[in-house]
């Protein structure tokens, strides 16, 4: 069957950037709350470690899209999607998919801060845990590693030990952060990672999103277009379960297509 | 200052009055009790309490093998109660939530949560007491544990779910199990809630004397045999306290001195607990 074909959105063409191959490739997706139909036939590719951006307006499904592609949906009955959406040579829809292997290849941040009731130490390893066995020098070495990638091993070192609670909001994020990282999963997803945090702490998360574009493919959900444009190579804009328009970044906000992607870049919207 | 608000300020002040009067109302008595339970108790209360056995009418004696029944028996009902409650509870919370059986089972559960404790006493007096043909310590603690196990599945119920789905969907997310999701960070999470219903629960089963008159009875003899009838403080306090013999009747104040002190150390545990763990 010709995959392309069934695109009917713009392809991703890399102009400035060296070409990306698709890490996700999203096809025909149907996502439904019970009745209400709220993702309409979508269909993109997610490039390997490349920041893909999610925009739009509160409701318009951006949110919902990124909870299909780690089935995070599945854990609410009532919630369902139909389609495709290749990972790894796999369609993760199907319903034999082991959610628990997804999960840990796909890691997911969320809005607010998630820090678990443990120290900073059992935060990061308790992901790592679940699916090595590494020795006490390998997973203080990994937890290194995932602090120093969340740019947070300089504040964290002399308190590994501390309850991950006990963080400013800021720092309890990047931990999340490191924490997803530390499983080395292949896709990144970040649900407004930035929406709960002051502006330091925004412009850290943001540097550390385009440092960790080297070794991760991510997918960012945000409501702030100044963000997209900053942390992205490319860009998607929803608008009411519809994809209206997805190419690179500094097309969609420089000569967008649509006319509706243009009135809401520009805040002509609604 | 115009009317409307001239009203308001008398309709706040008029509900103020009324609920402070309503409040000290209700402290008064509790206070009362508190008043003659202390001058009764204290009086009674000395160290052969301890070491001595209750006495036959008419001479000296202690609360030792009441107060070590009293004990075992809360003990047993306890250990029993507290596994069995908190697997429900997270079977409610995490696992059956709004289904069939998790409906079904949170309301059964409801009723027993006030069911008159006597109804208990008397439901293990027909299955087993009546059965094995003697009463005994056993029967007292599954009476009891019966009365606990609603209570620590209604605490753990609601604890669970205070937590956010954010954090519990932040677990999932890493790939973890749901048990270990439940086990490493839901309940983690709200121990110290967890921990405080189950000393609710034992002060609330501490002080039960109706379904212990109909399964661990009494016992006028320091035994260690939970298969023999076993003395325990509330049914000595019952018998004591209603006997015309004015020993009897200062080991009953003594007795309830000594359970109100418990569950007054129990509940102040309790919210120590629950607020150590809320502060991390």
């Amino acid at each position: 069957m010709n995959e392309t074909a069934l695109v009917s959105r713009p392809q991703v063409t890399a102009s400035g950037l060296p070409p990306a191959a698709p890490k996700m490739t999203i096809r025909k997706l149907d996502f439904y709350y019970g009745k209400f139909h709220a993702l309409k036939d979508v269909s993109l590719d997610v490039a390997e470690r490349r920041v893909t951006a999610f925009i739009g307006p509160s409701g318009c499904g951006k949110s919902t899209l990124l909870r299909t592609f780690n089935r995070m949906y599945s854990l609410y009955p009532g919630q369902r999607a139909t389609g495709e959406i290749r990972f790894n040579g796999r369609n993760v829809l199907e319903a034999r998919t082991d959610l628990n292997m997804l999960r840990a290849k796909v890691g997911m941040v969320f809005q607010k801060p998630t820090p678990f009731p443990m120290s900073i130490y059992d935060n990061i390893a308790f992901g790592v845990r679940l699916y090595e066995s590494l020795g006490q020098r390998d997973m203080d070495e990994r937890v290194e590693y995932a602090l120093t990638k969340a740019a947070m091993w300089d504040e964290a070192k002399d308190k590994l030990k501390q309850s991950g609670m006990a963080l400013s909001g800021g720092q309890q994020q990047r931990l999340c952060i490191a924490r997803a990282v530390a499983v080395k999963p292949d896709v990144l997803l970040l649900d407004e990672p930035t929406s709960a945090l002051d502006p330091i702490s925004t412009a850290k998360i943001e540097e550390l999103i385009t440092e960790l574009k080297n070794d991760y493919t991510i997918a960012i959900v945000t409501h702030n277009m100044q963000q997209a444009a900053r942390v992205s190579d490319y860009t998607a804009y929803m608008y009411l379960g519809e994809l209206i328009e997805f190419g690179e970044t500094d097309q969609i906000f420089l000569k967008p297509k649509r006319k509706e992607t243009e009135d809401y870049i520009t805040g002509r919207f609604g | 200052m115009n009317n409307l608000y001239r009203k308001r300020l008398f309709v706040n002040r008029f509900n103020l009055v009324m609920s402070l009067g309503t409040m000290a109302f209700g402290m008064a008595f509790l206070l009362w009790i508190l008043a003659v339970l202390f001058y009764n108790g204290f009086a009674a209360l000395s160290p052969s309490l301890f070491v001595q056995m209750t006495p036959p009418p008419g001479s000296a004696g202690g609360l030792a093998n009441a107060i070590f029944g009293s004990v075992v028996i809360v003990g047993v009902a306890t250990f029993i109660s507290t596994p069995i409650g908190i697997l429900a509870g997270i079977y409610l919370a995490e696992y059956g939530k709004g289904g069939l059986i998790a409906r079904s089972t949170r309301f059964i559960n409801d009723i027993l949560l006030s069911a008159p404790s006597i109804v208990i006493g008397l439901f293990i007096y027909t299955i087993y007491v009546a059965k094995v043909e003697h009463f005994s310590g056993w029967a007292g603690s599954f009476a009891l544990a019966l009365i606990a196990i609603p209570v620590v599945v209604r605490t753990t119920e609601n604890m669970l779910q205070l937590v956010p789905s954010s954090l519990r969907e932040a677990a999932v997310a890493l790939g973890a199990p749901m048990w270990k999701v439940i086990l490493m960070v839901t309940l983690r999470a709200v121990r110290g809630g967890v921990i405080t219903g189950v000393l609710l629960a034992v002060a609330r089963i501490s002080g039960e004397t109706a379904p212990l008159l109909f399964t661990a009875l009494n016992n006028q003899f320091f035994t260690t045999d939970m298969n023999a009838p076993m003395a325990n403080l509330p049914v000595v306090i019952f018998q004591f306290a209603l006997s015309p013999f004015q020993e009897w009747q200062e080991l009953a104040w003594a007795g309830a001195l000594l359970i109100t002190l418990a569950v007054l150390i129990i509940n102040i545990l309790a919210r120590s607990v629950f607020r150590q763990a809320s502060v991390r």
